[in-house]
């Protein structure tokens, strides 16, 4: 009874945080419009907003691909490959009527004859408050569709691959994201795909900004959107982990002989974890394509699940807000923090400080990398969340209670 | 028909150089299970040191410095990034390699300043020969014999020397090999000179073919002699080979189709496509050792 109380109360206060954080997203990205002279980095085109924004977008996909590889123990690198069915599946949906031949130029017209957004526009109209409704219910049904079309393609390799054991099961969905790759590229689907060109021109982050009849922003949503659209389906994954399905998937990692003679059901809930990740890998490839302005099949390479799994070690295998914690830290730090080690410094007395040129933040942020996975091998967090660390505080604040805890954390 | 022969040729001699990437991710494999990711990378900047080692010093002084210290950068990898977690999970290695994968490549961009560099030709192994008909270069030729030479050797080694005889047991249990006596940090730094020498002779044959470098250009020959490897079945040196010339072939003859049919985009997919298959009906390749699990 206590316990229960206890957690509700935990999912109160944690209602409440993220409500404070998304209002403190909006609050931050309109402080151009209340406050004049800001510093630059508050600005609309500061760096800041592109790292919030690629942050939420990642450490969504982040937080997917550590639901199979942290809490379910599958090994999986198929990650890209489920980011890219999103991706297409939400350009494809939602390129305006208008702007279809100008993509699909090479093709003469897309074979889609048709765009979400547009469709409920026929509804609720185009314009004014009906637009903006039917701008957003478009949008929200693309990136549904691009997660359940990435679960459908995930049940089907699912059936085989999932047999696999550990590093087969690894290049198997790996194989798997490469042939997806090339299917995307391919010349005939053209039509469709528009080949191994970018499909573009469709709603993006930037399309959800407010505007007035002049045509100026008057408030900016274009950063809270992602992270609305991540903290929704993060928090949906938080309780599927908590839940028994949650619980069956951990047993799985830890032993999935002695899972299987509890009476779980091996292929099923497999099959249910790598289906659930491959659907929120696909909502984060369309919100990918959204950030990137363009859904293109080169973009989703290996390297890009490398990534994915470097941030989920680097924030802790089996901790949810460590790999968010991890997203924003690694993105920022690829983007953001490094920046001034691209250009080459002068000093005043003519000398030229020696390795700075283009191309060495990223030789220090691989150095970076390497340290933190040497030396922090349990990563930031280790198995433990946000929350743990404040409640094992409180606990060390009793002195009686300090001693055992002490013990048995270490342990 | 000359077509045919020249494409069939080709394969084998793509498919030799897949091979002599292979054997360095197998034999790890089979030693540390490990997925050294970062093989592909190594690859790569024996290439790259091709090109730069060739512009400044004569032909017979600058191939061996190639392979000599592609052998110490192999060697000086494992030493820093894997050795330090040898008792920590299996992931915090891959992670590692991934890594120096990442490290590798940066670095590479930042050298080359990201453009393509073009591999040097080298006399004899550009120099075009007529075989049947067709004309080909040497190196077409020569990989396949030499891939068998080297295999031969290798495999000499494994079965008849001391260190091979410590490879095999260390790749048969890890922790008893140990409590024999044997030196596991001179068996696994063997296992990455060996791999990484064979990376480097397969670089100076696979850029002759190919002759333009970029950062990334290891990441798809190695993630293909990778797969080479699960496909011979991950582990046995012998398996490799043959799952790279498969593979080798495979991709060649995909690549000559007729232009019309427009499958050339799926040389790549073809060969995961059937690493999948291959492993849906043997799981772990096809002369790999069967896997009991033990409850």
């Amino acid at each position: 009874m206590l316990q229960q109380e206890k957690s509700k109360k935990g999912s109160f206060i944690a209602l409440i945080c993220i409500a404070a954080l998304l209002a403190l997203v909006v609050l931050v990205e309109n402080l151009g419009a209340l406050v004049p002279n800001l510093p630059s980095v508050l600005r609309p085109t500061s760096q800041l907003f592109i790292v919030l924004k690629k942050g939420a977008v990642y450490s969504l996909v982040a937080v997917s691909m550590n639901l199979l590889n942290g809490f379910t123990g599958l090994f999986s690198l198929g990650q890209a490959g489920f980011m890219l069915l999103g991706a297409y599946t939400y350009a494809i949906l939602t390129v305006p009527m208008a702007n279809k031949d100008q993509v699909y130029y090479l093709f003469g017209g897309s074979a889609v004859k048709f765009s979400l957004q547009e469709l409920f526009g026929g509804l609720f109209g185009n314009t004014g408050v009906g637009g903006a409704v039917s701008l957003v219910l478009g949008v929200l049904v693309a990136l549904i569709l691009a997660g359940l079309v990435a679960a459908f393609f995930a049940w089907l390799i699912g059936l085989p691959v999932l047999r696999l054991k550990s590093d087969y099961l690894a290049i198997a969905t790996l194989g798997f994201a490469e042939i997806l790759r090339a299917i995307f590229q391919w010349q005939k689907l053209g039509p469709v795909t528009n080949g191994a060109n970018m499909i573009k021109s469709f709603p993006t982050f930037s399309s959800f900004n407010v505007q007035n009849a002049d045509g100026e922003v008057v408030l900016r949503l274009s950063t809270f959107v992602p992270f609305l659209v991540a903290v929704v389906c993060i928090a949906v994954i938080v309780l599927l982990i908590t839940s028994s399905y949650g619980r069956a998937f951990k047993a799985i990692r830890e032993d999935e002989i002695a899972a299987e003679a509890m009476g779980i059901n091996l292929a099923k809930h497999k099959s249910l974890s790598f289906c659930i990740s491959s659907f929120f890998a696909g909502v984060g490839g369309a919100l990918f394509a959204m950030y990137a302005t363009n859904a293109q099949a080169k973009a989703f390479t290996s390297t890009m699940t490398y990534e994915i799994l470097l941030i989920v070690v680097i924030g802790g295998i089996g901790s949810i807000s460590g790999s968010c914690i991890a997203t924003f830290l690694y993105v920022a730090c690829s983007e953001w923090w490094l920046r001034f080690l691209d250009t080459p410094v002068i000093l005043d007395s003519g000398f030229q400080i020696p390795l700075l040129r283009d191309g060495f933040r990223m030789v220090v942020f691989s150095i970076i990398i390497m340290i933190v996975v040497l030396f922090f091998r349990k990563g930031i967090m280790g198995e433990k969340e946000l929350p743990d660390l404040f409640r094992k505080r409180k606990k060390k604040a009793a002195p009686a209670a300090a001693a055992g805890e002490e013990g048995s954390s270490n342990g | 028909m000359e077509y045919a022969i020249s494409v069939l040729l080709s394969g084998i001699s793509v498919g030799g150089q897949y091979a002599l990437i292979a054997i360095g991710y197998t034999m790890v494999y089979g030693i540390l299970r490990l997925i050294n990711f970062a093989h592909g990378d190594v690859f790569m900047v024996a290439g790259l040191m091709g090109i730069y080692f060739t512009a400044s010093m004569p032909l017979y002084l600058s191939l061996p410095l190639v392979i000599i210290l592609t052998v110490v950068l192999g060697f000086v990898i494992e030493r820093v990034a894997y050795k330090p977690l040898r008792s920590a999970p299996r992931m915090s290695v891959m992670i590692s390699a991934i890594g120096v994968s990442y490290l590798l490549q940066n670095t590479a961009t930042y050298i080359t300043g990201g453009q393509p560099m073009t591999y040097p030709v080298i006399p004899f192994l550009s120099d075009t020969v007529n075989v049947a008909g067709t004309l080909t270069k040497w190196v077409v030729i020569l990989t396949p014999i030499l891939v068998i030479v080297l295999v031969l050797a290798l495999t000499q080694l494994i079965n008849r020397t001391k260190i091979g005889m410590a490879m095999r047991a260390v790749a048969k249990d890890f922790e008893t090999s140990q409590l024999m006596g044997i030196k596991i940090n001179s068996v696994i730094s063997m296992t990455f000179i060996i791999g990484s020498a064979l990376a480097a002779v397969g670089s100076i044959l696979y850029f002759t073919n190919y002759q333009s470098i970029v950062p990334t250009a290891g990441a798809m020959p190695g993630l293909k002699a990778f797969v080479a490897a699960v496909f011979g079945g991950i582990g046995s040196v012998p398996g490799a080979v043959i799952g790279a010339f498969i593979i080798g072939i495979c991709e060649t003859v995909i690549k000559g189709l007729p232009s019309a049919w427009d499958v050339s985009v799926f040389s790549d997919a073809f060969t995961f496509a059937l690493l999948i298959v291959i492993l849906v009906f043997k799981p772990t390749g096809l002369f790999g050792e069967k896997a009991t699990d033990k409850v």
